[in-house]
C-alpha cells in the first residue's frame, strides 16, 4: 500500500539547515526500513504553469491552479502496510520538516 | 412460543450478538460495509422466519451462518475485479485461529477500528453506535438531532475511508494501547453525556436509550479489557451517575440538583456496583486516571445518605488530584463548587470569577456564579448571572430549574 505524504507550507519558505538535516535523517530511516518510494521538495508554487489541452489548442496559464495561502511544498511517497504505519511515519516526517502534513492513500 | 416471545428473543439476540457477528464477518471478508449489511439482512431473515420456524437452539450461530451466506451471495453478485482473491478467502478461511485471550476478542478489533484517531470524533461516535452498538442509522440520526441522510452519509464516508486509506482491523500494539483505549473511552463518555445532558429545546432532558447504550458498550469493553483501570473507572462513573437519573428530573420536568434529590429514589443496585468498582480500583494501588478520580468523587456523593453527611474535604481533595491530571477550567469550576461547601461561597466565588476568560460562554459558569451570589445575598448580581445562564443553557430541565431559582430571588 502506498501513501502520498504531502508537506503543507503557509509561506514559511525553504527548510532551514536544521530542518534539512532532520529531513535527511528521516529519509535515511525511511530507506533503511523499506518505506521509501520517492520524495521531492517543491518550494513555492509561484513558478507553476497550468496546462489545459482539452480543447483544440493547449492553453498555458501562469501561476498555480489553486490560489491559496497554503500550498504543497514537497512530498513523500511511502510504502506502508496500513494507515497506522503511515500515520506514525508521517508524524515523524512532520517533526523532521517542522510543517503540517497530509496523508492520502493511492488507489 | 408466541409472536411477542419471538420478538423478545430476536431483540435479545440482536443485543447480544450484533457486534460479534459484524466483527466476525469483517474479519473474514475484510470489509465493514459487507459485514454490516449482511448482519442486518440476517436479522431481517430471523424476523421473517423465527415466528414460523421457532427460535433456533443456538441463535448466535444461526445469525452468523446466515449472515456469512448473505455476504458470500453479495460478493458473488458484485463480481468485483478482486473477486478471485475474495473467493479464495471465502472457500479457504486460512487465517490462523486467534489465540484465546481477553484482548483477542473480534469485537475489540471492531471497536478500535470504529474509534480510530484518523476519523472525526462525531464519525467515531456514529460508527461505534452502528457497528458495535447495532443501532440503526435513523436511531443514531435521531439521537444526535441530524437528518437521517446526513448520518447515513457520515457512516458511508467513514466506511469508505477505512477501506481506501486502509485503517487496520486490529487491536493496537501494547505501546499504542493506552492512548487508543482512552480514545475509545472518550467516544463512550460522549455518547453517555449526550444522553445525560441532552441538548435541544424539544429534547427530553435525559435520553435513557443513549445512557443505557453507553453503559452496555462500556460493560463490553470492561469484559474485554478487565485489567484496565480507566475502563473500570468510566464504568463506575457512568453507573453512579445513572443511579441518580430518575431523581435528577422532577415530575414537572425540572432539574433537581444533587443537594435536593430524593436519595431514596437512587438505584441502590447501580450505586452498589459503582462503589464496588471504585473500591476495586483503590485496592489495585495504581495511580488513578481521570475517570477513576471522577468515579471516586461520585462515590463520595453517593455514600452520603443525607447531603449534610457529604464528606466535602474528601471531595475537594479528589478534585485537587483531578486538577493535576486535567487542568481544564471546567474541572476548576466543579472544584470551586465543592470548595463553596467546605470554605464558604465567598472563597469559591473568587476562584470562579478567575475563570471568566475561558468559561464566559458556558452556562454552568454563570449558573455557579448565580448560586454563589445568591448565597452571599447579592441578589441583583445573582439575577444577572441567572439570566445569562438561562440564555446559554440548552437542556430543558436545566432551563426550568434556573428560571425558578431566578424568580425566587428577593
Amino acid at each position: 500500500m502506498q501513501y502520498l505524504v504531502s508537506v503543507i507550507d503557509d509561506g514559511t519558505g525553504f527548510a532551514t539547515p536544521t530542518e534539512q538535516a532532520d529531513i535527511d535523517a528521516f529519509n535515511e530511516r525511511l530507506r533503511a526500513a523499506g518505506h521509501w518510494v520517492f520524495a521531492g521538495g517543491l518550494g513555492s508554487p509561484d513558478p507553476a504553469t497550468v496546462v489545459d489541452n482539452r480543447g483544440g489548442e493547449a492553453v498555458f496559464t501562469d501561476g498555480p491552479f489553486l490560489e491559496s495561502k497554503e500550498y504543497l511544498a514537497g512530498f513523500w511517497i511511502i510504502e506502508a502496510a496500513d494507515l497506522d504505519v503511515a500515520l506514525k511515519l508521517a508524524a515523524e516526517g512532520s517533526k523532521a520538516c517542522n510543517r503540517r502534513i497530509e496523508v492520502r492513500p493511492f488507489l | 412460543m408466541n409472536v411477542a416471545e419471538v420478538e423478545t428473543a430476536i431483540a435479545r439476540v440482536h443485543h447480544e450478538e450484533w457486534a460479534r457477528v459484524v466483527a466476525a464477518l469483517t474479519r473474514r471478508f475484510g470489509d465493514l460495509d459487507i459485514a454490516e449489511e449482511a448482519a442486518a439482512e440476517a436479522f431481517a431473515t430471523a424476523v421473517e422466519r423465527w415466528p414460523a420456524d421457532g427460535v433456533p437452539p443456538n441463535p448466535g450461530a444461526w445469525v452468523t451462518t446466515t449472515a456469512t451466506r448473505k455476504a458470500i451471495d453479495r460478493i458473488r453478485r458484485e463480481n468485483k475485479r478482486d473477486d478471485k482473491q475474495r473467493e479464495a478467502r471465502m472457500l479457504y478461511d486460512d487465517d490462523p485461529p486467534d489465540p484465546l485471550g481477553a484482548i483477542d476478542d473480534e469485537r475489540l478489533r471492531l471497536l478500535f477500528t470504529c474509534c480510530h484517531p484518523a476519523l472525526a470524533m462525531e464519525t467515531r461516535v456514529a460508527l461505534t453506535l452502528r457497528m458495535v452498538g447495532g443501532l440503526t442509522v435513523p436511531e443514531i440520526a435521531r439521537a444526535f438531532l441530524v437528518q437521517e441522510a446526513t448520518m447515513g452519509q457520515r457512516i458511508t464516508r467513514a466506511k469508505a475511508k477505512i477501506k481506501t486509506a486502509r485503517i487496520p482491523y486490529r487491536v493496537p500494539s501494547a505501546e499504542d494501547l493506552p492512548a487508543r483505549v482512552s480514545g475509545v473511552l472518550a467516544v463512550l463518555f460522549l455518547v453517555f453525556n449526550e444522553g445525560y445532558l441532552a441538548t435541544g429545546p424539544d429534547t427530553d432532558p435525559v435520553r435513557h436509550e443513549l445512557t443505557a447504550e453507553a453503559i452496555r458498550l462500556t460493560r463490553l469493553v470492561r469484559a474485554l479489557l478487565p485489567e484496565d483501570g480507566e475502563v473500570a473507572g468510566l464504568l463506575a462513573l457512568m453507573l453512579l451517575i445513572e443511579a441518580r437519573r430518575t431523581a435528577r428530573v422532577s415530575p414537572s420536568g425540572e432539574l433537581v440538583t444533587l443537594d435536593e434529590q430524593d436519595r431514596g429514589a437512587w438505584d441502590a443496585a447501580l450505586v452498589a456496583e459503582g462503589h464496588r468498582l471504585v473500591r476495586e480500583r483503590l485496592a489495585a494501588g495504581v495511580a488513578p486516571g481521570r475517570y477513576q478520580v471522577l468515579a471516586a468523587i461520585n462515590a463520595v456523593h453517593t455514600s452520603a445518605r443525607d447531603v449534610r453527611d457529604t464528606d466535602w474535604s474528601q471531595v475537594v481533595a479528589l478534585y485537587d488530584q483531578l486538577v493535576r491530571l486535567d487542568p481544564s477550567p471546567i474541572i476548576a469550576l466543579n472544584r470551586a463548587i465543592a470548595v463553596a461547601e467546605l470554605d464558604g461561597p465567598e472563597v469559591a466565588l473568587a476562584t470562579v470569577d478567575r475563570l471568566e476568560g475561558t468559561l464566559a460562554g458556558y452556562h454552568a459558569y454563570h449558573a455557579t456564579r448565580a448560586d454563589l451570589l445568591r448565597r452571599l445575598g447579592r441578589s441583583q448580581e445573582s439575577r444577572a448571572a441567572y439570566d445569562k445562564a438561562i440564555e446559554l443553557a440548552g437542556n430543558t430541565a436545566e432551563t426550568a430549574y434556573l428560571t425558578r431559582r431566578r424568580d425566587q430571588l428577593a
